[in-house]
């Protein structure tokens, strides 16, 4: 069955089972391989992408669900890596391995969608879905903190 | 809305396999999947280079290709490596692209490790930089008819003062071509460093933020399978027989295979199982799920976490074998203490979990793309499961999604090997989270015996202390029966504590799980153990803590453990250059408390722990502040941290390692357990295996870097162990209540 959505501003008619994760719809039948796996449960964060600019974990969300709607993974984010939360990422230096920083961007950008000035309390329960084995919490929470400084 | 793309299962495939135009995304990152092209840093156009060694080569478009022969999982070596070699060579950092070898024997040792990518290679980069500097050099005092001698390198060209020439690295390449390449240089004066000693900004920085770097699990090649497999519960168990009918039922999944079953003792070796191939990731493991398999659970069907433990306690609670003796431990002395510590099995769970894509080629070669730490063993294990030569295996290292230990161990390489050849196809075998828990090489579970002596004023006079664990040589050797080997390095025999009387015996454990390493290894316990023991004595003293750390660290000296019939091997490194030095670690010690404020008035229910420890030649400490509330939630507000690792190359990245440790330390205090029942893992996910989150991580976790020229240490581990007795401690000076056993959840306290 074809299910078609917009995908990162294109649209896309996936030919998948409506039941796959779109997690990996988005991976091995999209191509697109920026969204992580991490535990296929909701339990780490490493596959948020937005729907309709809702953070979901795409793991957990069926394919069928993102039919007619606009999808958007890392890749979508900016087309140069230019979006504040990317570059805010990048000036402090936030990765270690990388593997759960597409997760916490895409989180990042929604909380900060929805509230512009976050607390660290605002950003500890929008953020703690989102697992970083590597342990670069305290880096993100400066980082969020900057964007919302750099765009009061 | 754009143009409308359709995009089949079976056109994706094929986009992926052309070389150009197609689908936007499928194509950018097939291509990518070619690690010695995941390279960072300008496109260019060259149409010569030259290879003054292999981690360099000069092109003469001027871009110079730094090959970093180490794998990435985090802790910046795809950074730092390039800093010391363009800073010796005097590189600019804009015109450096950085390639990442594959495994080879000619990069030598490539297993990242240990901690090892900077403390074993600083001079061997070093002189790669060097060398290639001289060549330059060489070749521009030929162009001019100069003695080279007066020539040096400056800014990516070659200048020489006398005759104000100059030319740029890429112009002197047509002539380097052909010359001989030096083998020894000299090095430059730590105070002319341009890179080394700076933080550096990630090299991989872009692709972490867009989505575009490439993990073991990323790879994506031509006509691929996708694997999943079920394997024995049970550690060593075997298939008997299985029923593949559903699983075939399920769309997209094309074979069904039985993995070669598993042999003693296992390495590296596939754990056996059945595996599902499928033409995605997700039929690959519907259809898993819907395989019906019976199983012989074998040897270790019985183990159960709870019969072990007190197995493993009344082991550490008796005489075991002496591994160190100074003086005599049993002296008789004005009072005694002891104390019993236990710490459970852990699993690294990197975030990526394991992923490898193999495929074997008409002419029988295989070659892999895969997330290791040790590509040349990946190379020799994949060649002894196929039975081929090594030459016949090429090994692609992607990035890695964390190793913490888990991916030096190329079991999921080899599977991925083996099934491309069954299938006649490319297989991508990716492990799930639970696949990851609960059948990986787990972190030994273990028992601590502690008893010390004091004398009438208070000095602790005798120590003895008896350490019992599964080895890691179980997972490589029959017959192991207890710690073995480096494993008494690893925070046991390079005790440093100022004791005339002590001894160190180990104590038996048999195995029954495949037994690996993961960050810091057995310093995780050793050190758990010795700093909780340290504090608690400090108590029974009346002393405040950190006096009571100072004193029995004891003067400066340096210790080798050999003086005590101690077989120490100090990580391979000789102890002249890199010596047990307690003035280090006092130093340290009395840093972190500095930090902390150690001393300050705390509110009621608020407490500060310190812990300090010397792993892999660096030394750390760690301050955590905690309060407990009264449901018991324990809260870890701040932490200190210091490290002396000698020389650094990349302060940030050291930095980060350290602020990172703390996060795994602390989910080691906090959460970390696997429980054997039935000689299953019980736990399989984040649920039941928890980790730190960002609601629990300290509102700062600050670091200082001890200022020193010695020989560089090792950064990524030794971060680790002091954090756990830490906070362990700080809990005793909030509650006034002694925790000995690992995770503190399980004392209701999370
Ligand atoms: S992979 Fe979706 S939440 Fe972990
Ligand atoms: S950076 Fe490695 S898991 Fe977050």
């Amino acid at each position: 069955m074809a299910i078609e959505f917009e995908l990162n501003g294109e649209t896309v008619s996936l030919e998948v089972d409506p039941a796959m994760p779109l997690l990996w719809a988005i991976r091995d039948i999209a191509g697109l391989t920026g969204t992580k796996y991490g535990c296929g449960k909701a339990l780490c964060g490493s596959c948020v992408v937005h729907i309709n600019g809702q953070p979901m974990r795409s793991c957990v969300t069926p394919a069928a669900t993102a039919a007619g709607s606009v999808v958007t993974t890392i890749e979508g984010l900016s087309a140069d890596g230019s979006h504040p939360v990317q570059v805010a990422w990048r000036e402090l230096n936030v990765a270690q391995c990388g593997y759960c920083q597409s997760g916490q961007i895409m989180s990042a950008v929604a909380l900060l969608e929805r509230s512009p000035n976050p607390s660290d309390d605002e950003i500890d329960a929008a953020m703690s879905g989102n697992i970083c084995r590597c342990g670069t919490y305290t880096r993100i929470r400066k980082a969020i903190h900057k964007v919302a400084e750099d765009q009061s | 809305m754009s143009e409308l793309r359709k995009i089949s299962r079976r056109e994706f495939m094929k986009r992926t396999g052309q070389a150009g135009g197609g689908l936007v995304f499928a194509l950018s990152f097939a291509s990518a999947c070619q690690p010695e092209e995941q390279a960072v840093g300008p496109a260019a156009k060259a149409s010569a280079s030259v290879a003054p060694n292999v981690y360099v080569n000069m092109r003469n478009d001027g871009i110079v290709e730094i090959y970093c022969h180490r794998s990435e999982m985090g802790q910046g070596i795809r950074t730092s490596l390039p800093q010391v070699i363009a800073d010796e060579l005097e590189a600019d950092w804009d015109k450096i692209k950085v390639i990442q070898a594959i495994g080879h024997e000619k990069y030598g040792d490539q297993n990242t490790d240990g901690s090892t990518s900077i403390r074993q290679h600083f001079d061997l980069l070093r002189n790669a930089g060097a060398t290639a500097r001289d060549m330059m050099i060489a070749a521009a005092a030929s162009v001019w008819g100069v003695p080279a001698e007066e020539c040096v390198a400056r800014e990516h060209a070659v200048h020489h003062e006398a005759s104000g020439q100059s030319a740029g690295f890429g112009d002197l390449v047509d002539t380097a071509i052909g010359m001989p390449q030096p083998e020894k240089a000299d090095f430059k004066d730590r105070k002319d460093y341009r890179y080394i000693g700076k933080p550096m900004d990630t090299i991989d920085g872009m692709a972490f933020t867009t989505g575009g770097a490439m993990y073991g699990t990323d790879t994506v090649l031509p006509n691929m399978l996708y694997a999943s497999i079920e394997r024995c519960p049970a550690f060593g168990g075997k298939v008997v027989s299985f029923d593949d009918t559903a699983a075939r039922a399920v769309a997209g999944v094309t074979d069904v295979i039985r993995m070669p079953d598993p042999t003693a003792p296992l390495v590296f070796n596939v754990l056996g199982g059945v595996a599902v191939l499928a033409d995605n990731t997700w039929s690959a493991e519907s259809g898993r799920k819907a395989l019906q398999i019976e199983w012989d659970q074998g040897a270790n069907a019985e183990h159960q976490s709870d019969t072990y433990k007190e197995a493993l306690v009344a082991s550490a609670s008796a005489p075991g074998t002496t591994v160190l003796n100074r003086g005599d431990a049993d002296i008789a002395t004005d009072s005694e203490f002891e104390a019993v510590y236990y710490a459970p099995y852990l699993s690294q769970a990197p975030m990526e979990p394991p992923a490898a894509t193999a495929r074997v080629n008409e002419d029988g070669t295989c070659e892999v793309w895969a997330c290791t730490q040790d590509p040349q063993t990946a190379r020799d294990v994949v060649a002894g499961t196929l039975g081929l030569e090594k030459e016949q295996v090429t090994i692609n290292v992607t990035l890695l999604g964390g190793g913490f230990g888990r991916k030096s161990k190329p079991d999921f390489i080899a599977e991925a090997a083996w099934l491309a050849r069954e299938t006649g196809r490319p297989v991508k075998v990716t492990w799930t989270r639970e696949d990851d828990i609960r059948h990986g090489y787990l972190h030994s579970v273990s028992a601590q015996y502690f008893k010390a002596g004091m004398d009438a004023d208070g000095k602790t006079a005798s120590w003895l202390q008896r350490t019992s664990f599964p080895s890691i040589a179980s997972t490589f050797a029959p017959g192991v029966t207890g710690p073995a080997g480096f494993e008494l390095d690893l925070g046991l025999l390079d005790s440093p504590w100022h004791v005339p009387n002590m001894r160190i015996e180990t104590c038996d454990a048999v195995a029954h799980a495949r037994i690996g390493w993961l960050r810091s290894v057995c310093n995780v316990f050793h050190a758990f153990g010795a700093c909780s023991f340290v504090d608690e004595l400090a108590h029974v003293k009346g002393m405040d803590p950190k006096d009571h750390l100072l004193e029995i660290i004891g003067p400066a000296r340096k210790i080798d453990p050999k003086d005590d019939g101690g077989e120490y091997t100090n990580y391979a490194q000789d102890l002249e250059k890199h010596p047990v030095d307690t003035g280090r670690l006092a130093a340290v010690a009395e840093k972190v408390a500095e930090m902390a404020g150690w001393g300050r008035e705390l509110p009621e229910g608020r407490g500060l722990g310190i812990a300090v420890h010397r792993s892999f030649l660096s030394y750390t400490g760690a301050v955590a502040e905690v309060s407990v509330d009264e449901n018991g939630k324990l809260v870890v507000h701040e932490m200190w941290t210091c490290i002396d690792a000698g020389t650094v190359v990349n302060p940030d990245r050291v930095v980060s390692q350290m602020e990172g440790a703390g996060i795994f330390g602390m989910s080691i205090a906090l959460h970390g357990e696997l429980t054997a029942r039935n000689g299953a893992i019980v736990e399989g996910n984040f649920d039941a295996y928890p980790v730190v989150r960002m609601s629990e991580a300290p509102e700062a976790i600050h670091c200082h870097i001890m200022e020193s020229d010695a020989p560089p240490g090792g950064v990524g581990e030794p971060g680790v162990p002091p954090v756990a007795p830490a906070i362990v401690n700080a809990y005793f000076a909030a509650s006034g209540k002694r925790i000995r056993e690992l995770p503190l959840r399980n004392a209701g306290l999370t």
